[in-house]
């Protein structure tokens, strides 16, 4: 009963070590960078992570075939280096040693990559799937070019600023004739009589000029 | 006899609100985009620290005489280019013309470069920076494949920004973006010279002192960037070896020349406003002199920058040699540190070389990546963009840099526009009546549409063809002539007294040397190295070309012969202008002479139109 049991044990070990190996058909090689995503907070992987990883498989095929037969012993896992890398294969348990084909696991993984993501606080650079390429999020767009915005922004100040020059301009323009031509009116209302260079007003106003000539030093005038 | 006080005579010439108004549009006229992206590249490749004794050598022969020379012209003469070599002699009349041809030509192209500017300013609110990421291609699968091949940035300045054809021949269509940006710096243009100095000289508080503070933020930010002083000793270590070559000195007597913004007519005109009793020897080397510092303390910023660009991209050499390392041979994370990366590379090598072979590994070298400098638009529009992208709060600090450059392109736009405008404004082209505002609006409009076809595909082309050929021959050449016309012609004698009457102090003999003798020198030699450099090899432009075999390298085109000869049209048209000027007027006077009733023309002086 007993060699029974460890003929059957060795026999599955082989064949799982058949069928889970590097460059094996339908095997997947993983990469995992940690301590580059987390840092000072990464954690160790041991046999708890692999055994969460096995998981996340079993479900992504669980909710891409939508049928409950995959379990974790159908995920193999081999060959896990220091790096962090190891190679995974999914085993069919209705036909007996046959992997599961790449395509489906593919399509799996793939329909599911954000939940495994997240389950290991990792992105789509941390935690690699050597074989399967992870579809490229489009850039944000908001509906206006921000540029266009900010563009109407600067022309419409541009725009005011000169509006606003223009338009003093014209009045200080207009200030100016209007000025111009009071003075003309002004001017041709008064006529003036000179007398020797000098307007006849003036002569009437003032108690005559000093002639600069005569006056020496600090003498005393004689009023007119 | 009454002793009526002397009263100055009012010609209506606007002039200067202050001083400080005139220094500072002298300095933003001088300080322009060459400071930022010119000289420190001129810096780094000709021997770092000893390039500077060239170009102080240059400075003090060459650059201070001559723009001594036009600061005291203008404020003597009190007019614009035109006017003023009108004065000193019909025959060189040219000289004023081929200034002003100039003006316009530089103006034309000048301020399409600040449209770039400004498209790269628009963009820069906007959150990831759009040169920074690629954008995916048709079906979705991946990146657009030009700007997969070349880089994010280059992609977006050849491709979204320029829309370039991949040869000059090939016009391609106006880019409708740039004609919206160009439209607005016409405007800006407009508003800010729409009264010629009167508003200029308040625009220049701002243009021109803004410009330092962000350099200054600059400076500290840049000197906190890891790699800063990687770059800043590459830049000023001085290798004195490369004095031997005469290119280093040729490039310093062009640069000095170039980027004091001599023979364009704009200082001519910025100094005709100015009293004439002011102190234009002190002016002159004022403004040389901040300047040139001003080249020296924006290299630093720069060169910190390039630094700690250059440092980056080493690192990240290093880091996908080490991640494909670790791959290959499955080693445990962080087990190979950019420090150990020497040790174990030779240790793999000497175990399994075939591996190391078969992965290909690039050769990571700091040296190569500083060697990768770039001056002019290169630097600006695609190395700092780079650059900016890597610091942290990249939005913030692009903005800062594109206004910072906005603001030097303007003030420099502000002197060329005042070349123009003042001569047209002395020509009476449009009636005393009407406004100023109306001469300023037309030359802004005509300026804007004729710059339309720089908007065109092959535009950038186009520019490099104007910056090569329209801005540098013709200014040596009216540079030249200024100095000999103002020597030999007005006489040295009348101009030593005239100068000596404006500054209140008798002329120095230094300048009377220089003016003489040195600079007329200096600036044949500089002409001919010129053009003997320029006919050596034809003429050829590198034009980005996805299809080309070497992409992202650039290829490399000669001229077709129709373009050729346009080169040789911008170069020839504004100095033919001199001797054409001069034929003209010798016929006149020949035509004159036989009719006895004709006048001898009035000796001009200085001090005789204001006592």
């Amino acid at each position: 009963m007993l060699r029974a049991l460890l003929l059957i044990l060795s026999v599955v070990a082989i064949a799982h070590a058949e069928l889970c190996k590097p460059d094996a058909q339908n095997a997947f090689k993983v990469r995992i960078s940690i301590k580059t995503a987390l840092g000072d907070n990464a954690y160790a992987w041991d046999a708890n992570e692999e055994y969460l990883f096995k998981a996340m498989v079993a479900f992504a095929m669980r909710r891409y075939s939508s049928k409950s037969t995959t379990q974790i012993s159908n995920v193999l896992l081999c060959n896990v280096t220091d790096r962090v890398s190891f190679w995974f294969v999914v085993t069919d348990s209705s036909k007996n040693v046959t992997t599961v084909p790449g395509s489906e696991v593919e399509a799996a993984i793939r329909m599911n990559r954000n939940r495994i993501n997240s389950a290991f606080l990792l992105s789509d650079k941390t935690l690699q799937f050597l074989k399967i390429t992870s579809t490229l999020s489009p850039p944000v767009e908001p509906s206006t070019p921000v540029w266009l915005i900010v563009f109407g922004v600067v022309l419409c100040l541009i725009v005011a600023g000169i509006v606003f020059l223009i338009v003093s301009g014209i009045q200080k323009h207009k200030k100016k004739n209007k000025e111009s031509t009071e003075r003309e009116n002004l001017e041709e209302k008064v006529e003036v009589t000179l007398e020797n260079g000098i307007p006849c007003e003036a002569l009437d106003l003032k108690a005559g000029h000093i002639n600069g000539v005569f006056a020496a030093d600090d003498e005393r005038f004689t009023s007119l | 006899l009454s002793a009526a006080p002397e009263i100055p005579k009012e010609d209506g010439r606007p002039k200067w609100d202050n001083k400080f108004q005139y220094i500072l549009s002298c300095i933003g006229f001088a300080v322009g985009l060459g400071n930022v992206w010119r000289f420190p590249y001129l810096c780094q490749i000709h021997g770092g620290g000893a390039f500077l004794i060239p170009y102080f050598i240059a400075l003090l022969f060459e650059g201070i005489p001559l723009l001594h020379l036009e600061l005291a012209l203008g404020q003597c003469l009190r007019k614009g280019s035109i006017g003023a070599w009108n004065t000193i002699s019909p025959y060189l009349g040219g000289v004023g013309v081929g200034s002003w041809m100039v003006s316009i030509l530089v103006s034309l192209y000048y301020n399409t470069v600040l449209t770039w500017v400004m498209w790269y300013f628009i963009n820069s609110f906007q959150e990831p920076l759009p040169w920074s990421v690629c954008p995916l291609n048709e079906n979705r699968t991946g990146f657009n494949e030009e700007c997969y091949e070349s880089t994010a940035v280059n992609y977006f300045w050849y491709r979204k920004t320029l829309n370039i054809t991949p040869d000059i021949a090939e016009s391609g269509t106006l880019q409708w973006w740039l004609i919206l940006c160009l439209a607005t710096c016409w405007a800006i243009v407009y508003l800010c010279t729409i009264r010629g100095i009167e508003t200029t000289g308040k625009a220049i508080y701002v243009t021109a002192i803004f410009p330092y503070l962000v350099l200054t933020i600059f400076l500290i930010q840049g000197l906190t960037l890891p790699g800063a002083t990687e770059g800043l000793i590459y830049l000023f270590t001085p290798n004195l070896n490369t004095l031997k070559n005469p290119r280093v000195w040729l490039d310093a007597a062009t640069q000095i020349f170039f980027s004091l913004s001599l023979a364009f007519g704009g200082l001519i005109a910025f100094a005709s406003y100015n009293p004439t009793k002011n102190d234009c020897e002190k002016d002159a080397v004022t403004v040389a002199i901040v300047n040139s510092m001003t080249s020296l303390y924006a290299s630093i910023p720069v060169f910190s920058v390039l630094g700690f660009k250059a440092t980056t991209a080493y690192w990240d050499c290093l880091d996908r040699n080490i991640i494909n390392i670790i791959n290959e041979f499955d080693l445990p994370e962080e087990s190979i540190m950019r420090q150990n990366y020497t040790s174990w590379i030779s240790f793999l090598n000497s175990s399994y070389p075939e591996k190391i072979a078969g992965l290909k590994l690039k050769s990571c070298d700091l040296q190569e990546f500083l060697d990768q400098s770039a001056s002019g638009t290169g630097l600006a529009f695609i190395v700092f963009t780079q650059a900016i992208i890597l610091m942290p709060g990249s939005q913030a600090w692009a903005i800062l840099f594109f206004i910072m450059l906005f603001s030097l392109g303007l003030s420099s736009m502000f002197g060329n526009i005042e070349g123009v405008f003042t001569p047209l404004l002395e020509l009476q082209i449009i009636p005393q009546s009407a406004p100023k505002e109306l001469l300023s609006g037309i030359i802004c409009l005509i300026s804007f549409l004729v710059a339309l076809c720089f908007t065109l595909g092959s535009g950038s082309y186009w520019i490099d063809i104007f910056d090569r050929y329209a801005a540098s021959v013709p200014l040596l050449v009216i540079a030249f002539f200024e100095v000999i016309g103002v020597m030999y012609i007005y006489k040295i004698k009348r101009f030593s007294k005239d100068v000596e009457w404006m500054t209140g102090r008798k002329l120095n003999h230094f300048w009377q040397i220089t003016w003489k003798f040195i600079s007329p020198l200096l600036l044949l030699i500089v002409f001919m190295a010129f053009v003997t450099l320029q006919m050596q090899k034809p003429p050829s432009y590198t034009a980005w070309n996805p299809k080309y075999e070497g992409f992202p390298m650039k290829e490399e085109k000669i001229y077709p012969p129709w373009v050729q000869a346009i080169c040789v049209l911008l170069a020839a048209l504004p100095c033919v202008c001199v001797p054409l000027v001069a034929l003209f007027h010798l016929v006149k006077q020949k035509l004159r002479s036989k009719d006895p009733s004709s006048l001898p023309p009035e000796v001009f002086s200085c001090q005789g139109s204001n006592s």
